[in-house]
Formats: structure tokens, C-alpha cells, sequence
């Protein structure tokens, strides 16, 4: 019964989507609008792919990673010398970014991982940056002056990578698998005693989370005409945890209406960053006091076409830190 | 001597913090269908022994063995799975999960389908996950918890939270159970549900129960034997009858409320 309401749901979503999808797709092969708004579309898909892939790793999972920009970085880049330096058909340079990205994020995830505690916040900061200084010195990929790309990401590309981040990344939630990652962001020992192998579903969710960051990345570089490590420093990794943070811990759809609205704002204050980084704070400081649960607390969109009920208060005892 | 290997037998198992032995040369051996108490004044060591039985700490002396095979150094989740499931002290619920799905946590490691079944909805993932849901709703009737399937486990009233946690480690299919404290904070109608459930789950499940209780009225009426903790020992065991008479015990617990 609930998997047929939840199916109609569904697919209602997907229509929903395609209309979007025809309307702009119209309004820019008939040239309706400007090459300023059709930029700014690309990067709200974007932006909704990197939102979406941390909203796995930190709202489902509860691992706080803070260098997000790094597996973005890796992706455009690793994509950007597939289609340019080996002359490879770009949805095959989409896939090798999506690929490059999740290896990093498997190389930073299992060691950091193992560990309980904040060892992966130190070890993702610190990949962040090791990634733009890597590619700064490596003259293969044109150091500080960039590397040119071709300008082959279209509206039916960013479309379709979106979508499918959407539908894994939902499709993954909601499942045992979904299930076991939202255990250990609730109660990391809880959910060892419950015979839950909480390192093995943390790093997957880290791999599907830099995988498609990686995606982003091969989108992201190949919407410019040329990326440089100063693309992905710690302040891209700032805004994309700003979505997930913005939106509501655990909330996908939250994360991406922050994603949506920080886009627009931000592509309004493109030529004052300062003023943007002032206005994200002052935001942010807002929604600590009077929300501080994020635009969508934990809740999904869906959930507000739903009747509500509640029983009476449980005890207020939690944030236990021992294990008793 | 029998031929049966007794279903835990904790051997001389110890563990110390820096300088403080918080349990030593602690020997514990129950038989399959036993329901036994283990009791002792506050920081005796009781929750740091069941911390050991279940891998969260390893013990730094001594070993301990399910159905005779040894245990040490295995992680908490693989010695779960091999059949020892606890409560604990400070309830720990995935509180922004609903009821149900505390339970199909519990089922986690009996999935049959895979992460990219999951991911793909192939027709494995739906009848996995219906199978999951159809037992995790038999499951909670029996707990009398169905009628709080959909709700957050953190919106439930205390005693029902506590009801849920034994429910779902009951779910993860036990050998062993570890119950820290149960009837803590629970007022007397409360406590006397929990009697009655401890007494039903003995009887639905096949299992060894090791209960840690404050309420000596609690233990003395359900447990077959005790043990008694005191500064990380063993000071004695035996009956209820034997346990309420013995000397050490008494010396043990003067000064604390004895109920
Ligand atoms: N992780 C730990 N590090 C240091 N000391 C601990 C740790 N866990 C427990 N202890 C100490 O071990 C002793 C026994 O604690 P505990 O097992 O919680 O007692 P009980 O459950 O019998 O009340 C206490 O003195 C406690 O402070
Ligand atoms: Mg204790």
C-alpha cells in the first residue's frame, strides 16, 4: 500500500521534472533567454548535484566533511584531461570525473573513517588544499594559468546528471542501506550493537558522495573555457556546506532548495565576493535563532502533504558521550 | 563434568583505564535459558563488563567465549551478529528514526539485497524491503509497540522508549541478552510491565538473559542466580536466597539503599 502511494509519488516527480526540463530546454534552443540565465541554470544543477552528494555524506550519515571542493576539483579536472588531453567523447569524461573522484574519496575515507571522532572534518580540510596546491604544480594540467576546456556542457547534460544524483542518492536513503547510514548519524554505538559494520557504510556513502561531486566537477569544467586551482578553494567547499547546513540536516529536498536560492543570490552578488560572504553569514546567523534546524529540519518536502500527529513529550535525556 | 560447553564463559576477563582496573579477573559462565542478575553499587563495573562481552572495549586480561569459541578483539557488530545483543543504560534509539525502523535496523545484516539492487529498485529490493517491514510489524505486536509504528522513537513516552530498545535487540535474534538497567527511571506500574515483558520474552524467544538491575525487588523475584560486582570483582554468587544473606553483600551495599 505504501509502496504504491509512494510510487505515484514518484513517477507524479519525474513529470514534473521533465516538464521543467522541455519549458527550459524550449526557452533556450528558441533563444528566449540571455547567456546570464542559462549560466546561472547550469550552476543551480550543479550546485544541486554537489549539495546532494554532501547531504549523503553529513544530513544521512552524520560524517562531518568539510572539503567537498577537493573531490570537485579532482572530478573537473580528471574529466577535463580525459575529453581534452586524450581527446575522448565527453560522457565518457563525465564518468572518469564521477570515477577519479570516488578513488580519492576512497583513499581519504578508509583511513579517516575507521577512526570514530573528527578525524575525517581534519582529513577532508586538508585534502581540500593539498588538491589545489597539487594541481597548482603540475604543469601537465597548466599549473596556476589553468587548463582549457571545451564548453560542451549542455542543459540536457546537466539535466540528466542531476536527475540520476537525485534518484541513486533518494533510491539509496530510502532502503536498509539508507536505513544502516542514518543509524550511525543517530547513535554510532547503537548501531555497531545493532550488528551494523558502521566503517564499511560510512565509507560508501563518503564514494557515492565524492562520486558524484566528481560528476559536478566534469559539468562544472566543462561549462567554462578554462579551470584553475583557484576554483576550488576552501570557499567553494564553504558555500556547498552551507546548502546541506542551510537546508536542514538529513533533508534532500532542503538541501536543495538551499542549493537553488544561494545560487541566485549569489550570481546576483557575483561582482562584490565579499558582500556575498557577509550576506551568507549574516543568513546563517539568522537561521541559528529562529531556525536552527535548516530550512526543512529533517523533514522532505512530501512530508508537508501529509497529515501531522504527534504523541506526548519522551524524556529529554540524550547527547550521551559515554558508552552506558 | 557435562559435555556441554556452557553458552558464555567469561574467563578471568579484566579491563583497565590508565591506572583504575575497572573490572578484574572477572569469571562469569551462563547456561542456555538462564535469566541471571548481575548487581552492585554505583561504578562497580557492571556497564564496563557488558562493554567487554560486546567488543566496545577489549578486554586488556583474560577471554571470553560464545558457545566456546573466543570472542576477543572481534568489532561490536560482528559479535552481535554472532548472537550477543544488549540495551543500555542511557537509552540509545535512533531518535529521528521512526519505530519501525529502529527494528529493520536490527534486520540490517539479514538483508538479501544489495546496495546497487537498492539503488537500481530492482524487483530484489522491493521484496526485501517488504519482506523487512511485514516481520518488523509482527515483531513490534508483539511488544503491544505496533499501534507506534510511524512514530519517532523519540516522540515515544519514557517506558515505551525502553520497551523499544529490548524490542530491537531482541529484533537483531539474540543468543545472549544484555539488559543495563531496564527499570531505570521507571516508575512502579512501569517497572511491573517490564517484569511481565522480561517474563514474556523469556518464554516467546529461545534465550540467556544477563540483566543488571538497581531494583532489588526486580532481581530478586526473575533472576535463577546473581552476581555481585563490587570495585570491578566478583564478591559472590549464587540464588536470591543465597545473594540477600551473604555477608560480603551486605558490607557491600551498607550505605546504599537496600530495597
Ligand atoms: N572509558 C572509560 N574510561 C575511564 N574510566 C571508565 C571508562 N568507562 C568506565 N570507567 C570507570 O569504570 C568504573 C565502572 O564504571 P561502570 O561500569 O559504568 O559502573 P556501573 O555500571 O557498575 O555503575 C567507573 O569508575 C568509571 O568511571
Ligand atoms: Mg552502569
Amino acid at each position: 500500500m505504501t509502496i504504491l502511494k509512494s510510487a505515484k509519488g514518484f513517477w507524479l516527480s519525474i513529470l514534473l521534472s521533465i516538464i521543467l526540463f522541455a519549458i527550459i530546454q524550449f526557452l533556450i534552443i528558441g533563444e528566449y533567454l540571455n547567456g546570464f540565465y542559462i549560466n546561472t541554470i547550469f550552476f543551480m544543477g550543479i550546485n544541486i548535484i554537489l549539495a546532494v552528494s554532501l547531504h549523503l555524506i553529513i544530513g544521512i550519515t552524520g560524517q562531518f566533511s568539510i572539503g567537498h571542493a577537493g573531490f570537485l576539483a579532482v572530478g573537473a579536472y580528471a574529466s577535463a584531461v580525459v575529453s581534452m588531453k586524450l581527446g575522448l567523447p565527453f560522457p565518457l569524461a563525465i564518468i572518469m570525473g564521477g570515477l577519479v573522484a570516488a578513488i580519492a574519496g576512497l583513499v581519504i575515507g578508509i583511513p579517516s573513517l575507521r577512526l570514530k571522532g573528527d578525524y575525517l572534518a581534519i582529513a577532508t580540510l586538508g585534502f581540500g588544499e593539498i588538491v589545489r596546491i597539487v594541481f597548482l604544480n603540475i604543469d601537465y594540467v597548466g599549473g596556476a594559468s589553468g587548463l582549457q576546456v571545451s564548453h560542451l556542457t549542455t542543459w540536457p547534460w546537466v539535466f540528466v546528471c542531476m536527475m540520476i544524483t537525485l534518484l541513486v542518492i533518494r533510491n539509496f536513503t530510502n532502503s536498509t542501506h539508507g536505513r544502516a547510514c542514518i543509524s550511525i548519524r543517530e547513535d554510532e554505538t547503537a548501531a555497531d550493537a545493532m550488528g551494523i559494520n558502521t566503517t564499511y557504510y560510512k565509507v560508501v556513502a563518503f564514494v557515492i558522495g565524492s562520486f558524484f561531486a566528481g560528476i559536478a566537477g566534469s559539468l562544472y569544467a566543462h561549462n567554462f573555457y578554462i579551470i584553475q586551482p583557484s576554483n576550488f578553494g576552501f570557499l567553494k567547499s564553504f558555500d556547498i556546506l552551507i546548502y546541506v547546513v542551510l537546508g536542514g540536516l538529513g533533508s534532500m529536498s532542503g538541501a536543495v532548495v538551499a542549493a537553488i536560492l544561494l545560487t541566485i543570490i549569489s550570481t546576483f552578488l557575483q561582482d562584490f565576493p565579499e558582500t556575498r560572504m557577509v550576506i551568507y553569514s549574516i543568513l546563517l546567523i539568522v537561521m541559528m535563532i529562529y531556525r536552527p534546524q535548516g530550512l526543512m529540519g529533517t523533514r522532505e518536502i512530501t512530508s508537508f502533504f501529509k497529515k501531522k500527529k504527534s504523541v506526548e513529550g519522551g524524556p529529554k535525556d540524550d547527547n550521551q558521550h559515554t558508552v552506558a | 563434568m557435562t559435555t556441554n560447553t556452557p553458552l558464555l564463559k567469561v574467563d578471568n576477563a579484566g579491563i583497565q583505564f590508565g591506572g583504575l582496573k575497572a573490572v578484574q579477573g572477572v569469571n562469569v559462565e551462563l547456561d542456555r535459558g538462564e535469566l541471571v542478575g548481575l548487581i552492585g553499587p554505583n561504578g562497580a563495573g557492571k556497564t564496563t563488563f557488558f562493554n567487554l562481552l560486546t567488543g566496545v572495549y577489549v578486554p586488556t586480561e583474560g577471554s571470553i567465549s560464545l558457545n566456546g569459541e573466543k570472542l576477543n578483539k572481534q568489532a561490536p557488530y560482528k559479535i552481535t551478529r554472532k548472537g550477543i545483543s544488549r540495551t543500555f543504560q542511557n537509552i540509545r534509539l535512533f531518535s529521528e528514526l521512526s519505530v519501525i525502523d529502529n527494528v529493520k535496523v536490527a534486520y540490517h545484516s539479514l538483508a538479501k539485497h544489495s546496495i546497487a539492487s537498492s539503488i537500481f529498485r530492482v524487483p530484489g529490493h522491493f521484496s526485501g524491503e517488504t519482506e523487512m517491514h511485514e516481520k518488523a510489524v509482527e515483531f513490534l505486536k508483539i511488544f503491544n509497540l505496533d499501534r507506534f509504528m510511524n512514530e519517532k522513537a523519540k516522540n515515544l513516552p519514557y517506558g515505551q522508549q525502553r520497551r523499544l530498545e529490548i524490542a530491537r535487540a531482541l529484533a537483531a535474534n539474540p543468543k545472549l541478552l544484555l539488559l543495563d538497567e531496564p527499570a531505570a527511571g521507571m516508575n512502579p506500574q512501569e517497572t511491573q510491565e517490564l517484569m511481565k515483558l522480561i517474563a514474556l520474552i523469556r518464554e516467546k524467544f529461545d534465550l540467556t538473559v544477563l540483566l543488571i538491575e538497581h531494583d532489588m525487588a526486580l532481581v530478586m523475584g526473575v533472576c535463577d542466580r546473581i552476581y555481585v560486582l563490587d570495585h570491578g570483582q566478583l564478591i559472590a554468587q549464587g540464588t536470591p536466597a543465597e545473594i540477600r544473606n551473604d555477608p560480603k553483600v551486605i558490607e557491600a551495599y551498607l550505605g546504599e539503599e537496600v530495597s
